[in-house]
């Protein structure tokens, strides 16, 4: 009884960890410009694969990886930024919705030339790939780091978006953009550079969440639904929103599928039904 | 003197300590013009939104044609004859001019829900959308869409819109902002012409148009009223002369 | 070109094309451009019956699609809902009559049609009065939600439904008792086309009524509606219920016509596809509708074929063309076209 407790704790708090490193990046970018990127997924796969590619092919170890998908994908979203996105701030939001939907067709045709349709795993350390024992169960020592991964980019976030000049032009530019740009703030910088911070973070929650959402092709498209519930739970350009709202789906979710297995994602979806019915806006919304 | 059209009784409203409406009672008789003025701030267009419903009060009533209408939706108060129009174009800026009339007409004639065109009535309805254009000078612009007219103009298409209601009341938000006062003249020519039964309300910043039309004034300071009376009352009430026309006014 | 100069003469001698200040110019193009399209797919649709035995089962497909456009641009395009989870309706549409034909015997195809409607138009019933109560993020979330958990209950239902395999075993009989489905898919076109016929009549009439011109009004502002004294909830209520009822009328025409349902009717790609189609031709234009789903399908039957991950590529940088440089659709290049047709002949 308790070891399935813990079980079903640890594997949802590591699913929600994996969620939430991939999600609050597109929080912050639709709180903050009011863009649904629904192409946010395919940031995440990119990093997916990115790690793929720099253990596997090159050799590189998992600890230089993770920084280099962050730093790829993050140069990668501030291209698209500049050349694209841009030009749709202030659009209605079906031309929105449309392109980051072509955006994400086109990373699937993307990814499936370059990599094709299987999925990919990347190369874990050997000092991960074991088991940790707590009290007489064991759980995968990966799946702990994951964990881990989730708090620490939690606090890192917490920090640079509570504690620094730029979080608090950010947190300036998401409360009111109209008197920030009054005061000064040069929020066409600031745009690129908090949706490049965003998609570098999901590719981050890409190639460390590779061990639970698998990297294929379609990985954008199979696990938006998850993603987007995220944010509108969790409520707009916050960052614990999303956070509480990735551990109540995660550990739902898996208990869900422990306990329940017939009946599969019907608690997730009922949940966030609930709630989206409850608080429009999301459990800590900032807007809606 | 006749039963007023529309009341308040100890309409309030406070958001936690900020009170932005105190206990206001009001009323307006058919036939009169009235205006509602005060400095920026003083909770006119707040006293505008808890009267047709846009905002709920937190106590007191609304009374429109002997009926209380405080609980009730801004769509069953402008049907039991409330209209009003915005201080900032509120328009349907694709359509024609003369669509956004028809919209209009439709709502007020009940056909809101009729889901197929009749050609009998469509050329009715575009007479009665072209007269009420036409009486604000507007029949020439009919076929352009609205986000094609100058600013002046698309002022018109909001009264035009109001008054394809057939209104009882009507609130006037400002009818003249926004454009140069040399343009004013047709909207003073169109609010002359009113219907003698009608009563009207209007939030009003230029002291001219004020004294010129209204027959009772409203000063509205810091969300409670300070004075009503005819032009000539508020014109020589040294309260009203000190908190908020100054000096420069001699009616 | 022969197409060209049949759109000139169309437009030409629309009444009123005389008149050509600039501003009835552009009036003009619209109605002109509706008018062409209507044309052109009439005499598509006459020719494949005629001369493309090869394509009357694309033909199908292609009017099913029309359907299911139709019913999401009544939404998306003239009430401004934006929705991601219009799949659940097309669906539910085809397990109905798939279901009742499978396990009740129910093999009558136009009752079918009409018990798949009222399924649908139950379900949008209930779940548009959710949906509608949020506006923005949290109305999209809410459509994929709702569609997601649909599609979950059919994945799960596998007695019932067939799961992952498909639903086997349906039998469809001759419509009316007299055509029976062939193996050509002469009876399939024509009987979707007769359906497409009659729905696009009905959405015509719609949108040029009262009903019709308020819903655009909601689209383009909803606090003066509500000003003019509408029940905007209301209104917004009664168009997700009919758009809810058409797709699952469409859905339910691919059921009958093919005799099989499979999970994908429900996947969020198709609510998406959809979406896309209705952007390409040019969301708010019936007619664009019908057109993108044309072209849509065409494309699709081609380049799929080709390589499926190479068509979602193609799929994407038309979309993302459309919605950067040509945000009014292929409708809006034909009015675009017409109207320098139109131009050029008064000069």
């Amino acid at each position: 009884m308790i070891t399935a407790a813990l079980t079903i704790l640890f594997h949802g708090l590591a699913f929600a960890m994996v969620l939430y490193i991939v999600s609050v990046g597109l929080g912050i970018t639709m709180g903050l410009m009011n863009f649904a990127n629904l192409a946010h997924g395919a940031f995440a796969a990119a990093g997916g694969y990115v790690v793929v590619v720099a253990t596997r092919s090159l050799g590189l170890p998992f600890w230089v990886a993770l920084p280099a998908a962050f730093v790829v994908v993050a140069l990668a979203g501030a291209v698209v930024e500049r050349l694209v996105v841009r030009t749709l701030y202030g659009a209605d939001e079906l031309r929105q919705v449309l392109f980051s939907i072509a955006l994400l067709f086109m990373a699937i045709a993307g990814f499936t030339a370059a990599f094709g349709p299987l999925q990919q795993q990347p190369e874990i350390p050997a000092a991960l790939s074991g088991q940790i024992a707590l009290g007489d169960v064991e759980f995968p020592s990966y799946r702990a780091f994951v964990i881990a991964a989730g708090v620490a980019i939690l606090a890192a976030l917490w920090l640079l978006i509570g504690r620094t000049r730029i979080g608090m032009r950010i947190r300036a530019a998401v409360d009111n953009r109209n008197m920030a740009e009054a005061i000064g703030v040069d929020t066409r910088t600031l745009f690129t550079l908090t949706f490049a911070l965003g998609t570098g973070i999901a590719g981050l929650g890409g190639g460390i969440g590779a061990d639970i959402l698998s990297i294929t092709p379609t990985y954008g498209q199979e696990y938006l639904v998850l993603f987007l519930i995220v944010v509108a739970v969790g409520g707009l350009g916050s960052i614990f929103g999303p956070f509480l709202a990735a551990l109540c789906i995660g550990v739902v979710d898996v208990a869900g599928k422990y306990l329940l297995p017939e009946f599969g994602a019907f608690f997730i979806y009922g949940v966030v039904i609930a709630i989206l019915l409850a608080k429009p806006a999301g459990l800590f919304g900032v807007r809606s | 003197m006749t039963a007023a059209i529309l009341e308040t009784h100890a309409l309030h409203k406070s958001f936690g300590a900020l009170t932005v409406a105190q206990n206001i009672n009001f009323s307006l008789e058919p036939g009169t013009f009235e205006a509602l003025i005060g400095p920026n701030g003083a909770g006119k267009s707040t006293f505008v939104n808890l009267l047709t419903g846009l905002i709920p009060p937190t106590s007191g009533s609304v009374i429109l044609d002997g009926q209380d209408v405080t609980a009730l939706s801004i769509e069953s108060r402008v049907k039991r004859g409330m209209v009003r129009t915005f201080q900032i174009n509120t328009l349907f800026n694709s359509l024609t001019v003369a669509e956004n009339v028809i919209l209009a007409l439709d709502e007020h004639h009940g056909q809101g829900w009729r889901p197929l065109p009749s050609p009998s009535r469509r050329r009715i309805i575009r007479e009665e959308a072209y007269e009420i254009l036409g009486r604000l000078g507007l029949d020439a612009w009919g076929n352009r869409e609205v986000k094609e007219l100058p600013y002046g103009r698309q002022r018109l298409v909001e009264i035009a819109i109001a008054l394809a209601l057939r209104p009882k009341v009507l609130l006037l938000d400002e009818p003249a902002a926004g454009i140069p006062s040399t343009e004013t003249g047709t909207i003073i020519e169109v609010l002359e012409s009113l219907a003698s039964d009608l009563a009207v309300l209007i939030i009003e910043h230029d002291m001219d148009l004020v004294f010129r039309f209204a027959q009772r004034i409203t000063v509205l300071v810091q969300g409670a009223v300070l004075a009503r009376g005819t032009p000539d009352e508020i014109a020589n009430n040294d309260t009203v002369k000190a908190v908020y026309l100054g000096e420069g006014i001699h009616a | 070109m022969s197409g060209i100069e049949r759109v000139k003469s169309i437009s030409a001698s629309y009444p009123g094309a005389a008149a050509s200040s600039t501003w009835r110019g552009l009036a003009m193009g619209r109605t002109g451009g509706d008018l062409a399209i209507a044309v052109l797919l009439g005499l598509g649709a006459l020719a494949t019956l005629l001369f493309g035995e090869a394509y009357w089962l694309l033909g199908s497909q292609v009017a099913i699609t029309m359907i299911f456009a139709l019913s999401v641009d009544l939404l998306v395009g003239f009430a401004g809902i934006v929705t991601l989870g219009h799949a659940v309706f097309f669906g539910l549409g085809a397990y109905t009559v798939g279901i009742a034909s499978a396990h009740l015997g129910w093999t009558e195809p136009l009752s079918g049609l009409l018990l798949a409607g009222v399924v649908a138009a139950l379900l949008g019933a209930v779940t548009g009065v959710l949906v509608l109560r949020t506006r923005g993020l949290g109305q999209l979330m809410l459509t994929m939600a709702f569609a997601s958990l649909v599609y979950e209950i059919a994945n799960r239902a596998k007695p019932v439904t067939g799961g992952a395999d498909g639903l086997q075993g349906m039998v469809i009989a001759p419509i009316l008792g007299l055509f029976e489905f062939d193996i050509f898919g002469l009876t399939a076109f024509l009987y979707t086309l007769a359906v497409l016929v009659a729905v696009v009549g009905l959405a015509v009439l719609m949108t040029r009524s009262p009903y019709g011109r308020s819903l655009v009004g909601i689209r383009e502002n909803r606090v003066r509606m509500q000003a003019i004294g509408t029940n905007v909830q209301h209104r917004l209520l009664s168009i997700y219920v009919m758009s809810a009822a058409l797709a699952g009328i469409a859905g339910a025409l691919l059921a009958q016509t093919s005799q099989f349902v499979g999970l994908n009717v429900l996947h969020f790609s198709l609510s998406g596809e959809i979406l896309i189609i209705v952007a390409l031709g040019g969301a708010g234009r019936l007619w664009g509708a019908l057109l993108g789903a044309l072209v849509f399908t065409l494309f699709k039957d081609r380049l799929s074929a080709l390589d499926p991950a190479y068509w979602y590529f193609w799929l994407g940088l038309l979309l993302a063309v459309i919605v950067l440089f040509a945000p009014k659709g292929l409708i809006g290049l034909v009015d675009r076209l017409l109207s320098i047709l139109h131009r050029k002949e008064s000069l």
